[in-house]
């Protein structure tokens, strides 16, 4: 018992590190055990880790707690059977409707610094506490922005496009092929829009699963146009990590920066319950170099054998 | 000039009412005996596909284990992976006159009527018949034979490798 209790403390331990924003190879990912399902009964079982090797669990497990999923009809839907263990957590997604749905963790933030009386003032934390807790017209007043978003798609039947509607916030994938139904060695687009618009010119990496059996780690890198698409072909069948990042000004962080995307959009990030309330002062507090913006995108998806 | 549109009016007529063009697609697939330790037999979809795009042109045959007790085997209809991603994720199963039981290791032989399903609007022109098997347990195969439809021709047929032995087809 006792020892069982013990081991309950560490598990909590390493949950709570399994925080966002960690060392930068770390990568968050939700990998379904299938993208394509058929039948009237489907269920997914999805696998949520932050690890080095793709898609090995070798880090932390990332927490089940944010996950969300949308159904074909663009509705909230909810994962099942979740539980988590040393390097993973597990759930199920029960598919009752045709069409593809999106498994997925997002985040807003915002990290700001402003001068009240003389002193420093520091906030982190959504938008909609930003707005109670920063005054209006913040002297000094420094923000950096940031967004993270974390996804995998599952398709029951015939693909839709419900789920995938963009919300205008952060970095996003707007398909052009559904994300379910890319194919190796067969063109596909996906688009990309940071805050809705077109984002061009972004650089963005696919990198297969399987690494452990690979000497290099395989990685493709595409550019997007000035609509923010972009067409590319998968080698190989098999599942990929795909990221995608944005910067602009400071990121807060120094070097390193948010993270590979994955972490930042774990559960329990900025977004969901900062550690520090904001406008909890961290005495002595010092200021933002400047306004930033950091945006990151992750998903999994599968290259389906011809 | 009259008499072409007359004639192309009538070629119409012919197609949609079938019975003038309509030959019979006459098909043998071979199921092959497999040594294995664990042995189901194959989910099997017969379609016609458009050689210029690869796009399904009609589905021909379904066979599953549509008594399964898990989702009346439409859990593994997603296994004959082209046909699902070009057509069966379309349909709704059990599909009347398509749906069928699973068979038994040997030669099938099949004769779609020219008059019914898909056949009945596929327009005259060059076409693959695409037999494509899964096992459970097992691989998955798809085998093309091309086939000119409109007009009776010799048997053509071209060969698995793993899952499906020799696939014959003619238009009778």
């Amino acid at each position: 018992m006792t020892f069982k209790k013990r081991l309950l403390a560490v598990a909590a331990v390493s949950v709570a590190l399994a925080l966002p924003m960690s060392a930068s190879a770390h990568r968050g990912w939700l990998l379904p055990a299938f993208t394509t399902l058929s039948g009237d009964n489907a269920w997914v079982t999805v696998d949520a880790a932050i690890s080095n090797e793709l898609f090995y669990p070798d880090h932390r497990a990332m927490r089940p707690d944010g996950i969300q999923v949308l159904g074909p009809d663009g509705a909230a839907d909810k994962i099942q059977n979740a539980s988590t263990g040393q390097y993973r957590s597990t759930f199920d997604v029960q598919l009752t409707k045709p069409g593809t749905y999106k498994i997925f963790t997002a985040s807003n933030s915002i990290m700001a610094s402003w001068t009240e009386n003389g002193e420093v003032k520091r906030f982190r934390g959504s938008a909609d506490d930003f707005a109670k807790q920063v005054p209006a017209g913040a002297v000094d007043l420094k923000t950096i922005k940031m967004a993270s978003r974390n996804e995998t798609f599952v398709t029951r039947d015939k693909p839709s496009t419900g789920a995938l509607a963009p919300t205008g916030k952060g970095l996003e994938l707007v398909p052009v092929t559904n994300p379910t139904d890319v194919v190796a060695t067969e063109a596909a687009t996906f688009k990309f829009v940071l805050d809705g618009k077109p984002a061009a010119d972004l650089e963005v990496t696919f990198i297969p699963g399987g690494a452990r059996w690979r000497a290099t780690p395989g990685e493709i890198k595409v550019k997007t146009g000035a609509d923010g698409a972009v067409k590319f072909t998968l080698p190989e069948a098999g599942m990929y990590w795909v990221n995608a990042m944005v910067r602009s000004g400071e990121t807060g962080r120094g070097p390193g920066g948010p993270g590979m995307g994955g972490p930042g959009g774990a559960p329990g990030g900025p977004g969901g319950a900062p550690g520090a309330p904001g406008g909890a002062p961290q005495a002595p507090a010092t200021p933002l170099a400047g306004n930033g913006v950091s945006a990151s995108y992750t998903a999994v998806i599968e290259a389906q054998r011809p | 000039m009259k008499s072409k549109i007359s004639l192309l009016t009538f070629a119409g007529a012919a197609v949609a009412g079938a019975p003038a063009l309509a030959a019979d697609l006459n098909v043998t697939v071979e199921i092959p005996r497999l040594s294995v330790a664990e042995y189901h037999k194959p989910y099997v979809s017969i379609w016609i596909e458009n050689p210029a795009d690869a796009s399904a042109a009609g589905t021909l045959a379904v066979w599953y284990d549509a008594d399964n007790k898990e989702d009346h085997g439409a859990k593994w209809l997603k296994d004959m992976r082209q046909w699902w991603r070009k057509a069966g994720r379309e349909m709704s199963f059990p599909a009347d006159g398509i749906s069928g039981a699973t068979r038994a290791p040997g030669p099938q032989k099949l004769v779609f009527a020219g008059s019914k399903g898909a056949l009945k609007a596929l327009k005259p022109g060059q076409y693959n018949l695409v037999v494509e098997a899964a096992r459970e347990v097992g691989g998955h195969e798809a085998v093309r034979v091309p086939f000119s439809w409109g007009k009776p021709g010799k048997p053509a047929t071209a060969k698995g490798s793993a899952e499906l032995g020799a696939v014959t087809v003619s238009v009778k």
